[in-house]
């Protein structure tokens, strides 16, 4: 199968990724990680694509790495379409001082608007 | 970072007040303490899982005792809604990382829709007051109509709208 996992700088992408790869070694599934900003800036994403290439390679597990520009959730839909990937992956959200699920606006767009399956991650 | 309206809200209510619900019941609302603690983890086992609001409460019981765990304490202020000696709705402030408060209600469906919550609600806004609190924000379920009435009627304002769920932030009068 073949997996798209979107992070953005404010999701814990060392969690997704433990998550996904794990999952991804076991069937054997093609992986690209899709990074963006979100709420952050330029230099944050080169920050996370780093980390995220240095997490691939601790985990001994070989990915594509791409930067997604603009709205991130629009662009991962618009990936995941033109590169008939069959699942995206996206982290499920934060959660507010009260223990509230909060969805980012990126992942809120892809669960509306993905014709794949996606997976959120909890 | 959370928006607040600009202007103050009026006077609310300190804790305890006592009143007749629409149903008739005479209710009592105070502050909580912790010989509450289990009489809460019990109203939450009752709870309806249909009320539940953006992954809380919990559903099982270890669950319940986690989240209670990290929503109560001295450092968050709380009042309980009692009902023939027992407890039948819950409303708390939880700090976040800016020195505002988050809010949350919880009323078990047999008591819901009688007035009870908008009491719980300014009741714990009089706490706040009482303790020098000033920004309160909440976020709701945009088809949750009945919350954001009541939140509205108490005088939060909808300080952003752009997702699934609506933020509401009040200010209170020192």
């Amino acid at each position: 199968m073949k997996l798209l996992l979107g992070v953005g700088a404010g999701d814990d992408a060392g969690a997704a990724l433990e998550a996904v790869v794990s999952r991804a070694r076991e069937a054997d599934d093609d992986l690209t990680v899709a990074v963006y900003a979100g709420d952050g800036a330029d230099r944050d994403v080169e920050t996370v694509k780093r980390r995220v290439r240095d997490h691939l390679d601790d985990l001994r597990f070989g990915a594509r790495v791409e930067q997604v520009d603009g709205d991130p959730g629009s662009q991962l839909v618009e990936l995941a379409e033109t590169g008939d990937y069959d699942r995206l992956v996206i982290p499920g959200g934060t959660r507010s001082p009260m223990g509230k699920i909060r969805l980012s606006d990126a992942a809120e767009f892809v669960l509306l608007n993905a014709r794949s399956s996606v997976t959120l991650l909890r | 970072m959370t928006q607040f309206p600009d202007d103050t809200a009026g006077e609310f209510p300190p804790p305890p007040r006592e009143f007749t619900d629409r149903e008739d019941r005479s209710v009592t609302v105070r502050t909580a303490d912790e010989d509450d603690y289990e009489a809460l983890v019990g109203m939450y086992l009752d709870f309806h899982p249909e009320d539940r609001a953006q992954g809380i409460p919990p559903s099982r019981e270890d669950g319940i005792r986690d989240w209670l765990d990290a929503v109560t304490g001295p450092e968050c202020p709380t009042v309980v809604a009692v009902v023939d000696g027992d407890i039948v709705g819950h409303a708390m402030l939880v700090p976040d990382q800016d020195g505002a408060y988050e809010l949350a209600i919880f009323v078990l469906q047999a008591y819901q829709s009688a007035g009870i919550g908008t009491e719980l609600v300014r009741t714990l806004l009089g706490l706040a007051q009482q303790e020098g609190l000033v920004r309160v924000w909440l976020t709701v379920e945009r088809w949750n109509d009945a919350a954001v009435r009541l939140y509205h009627s108490v005088g939060f304002e909808t300080t952003e709208e752009s997702g699934l769920e609506l933020e509401m932030g009040i200010r209170l009068a020192a």
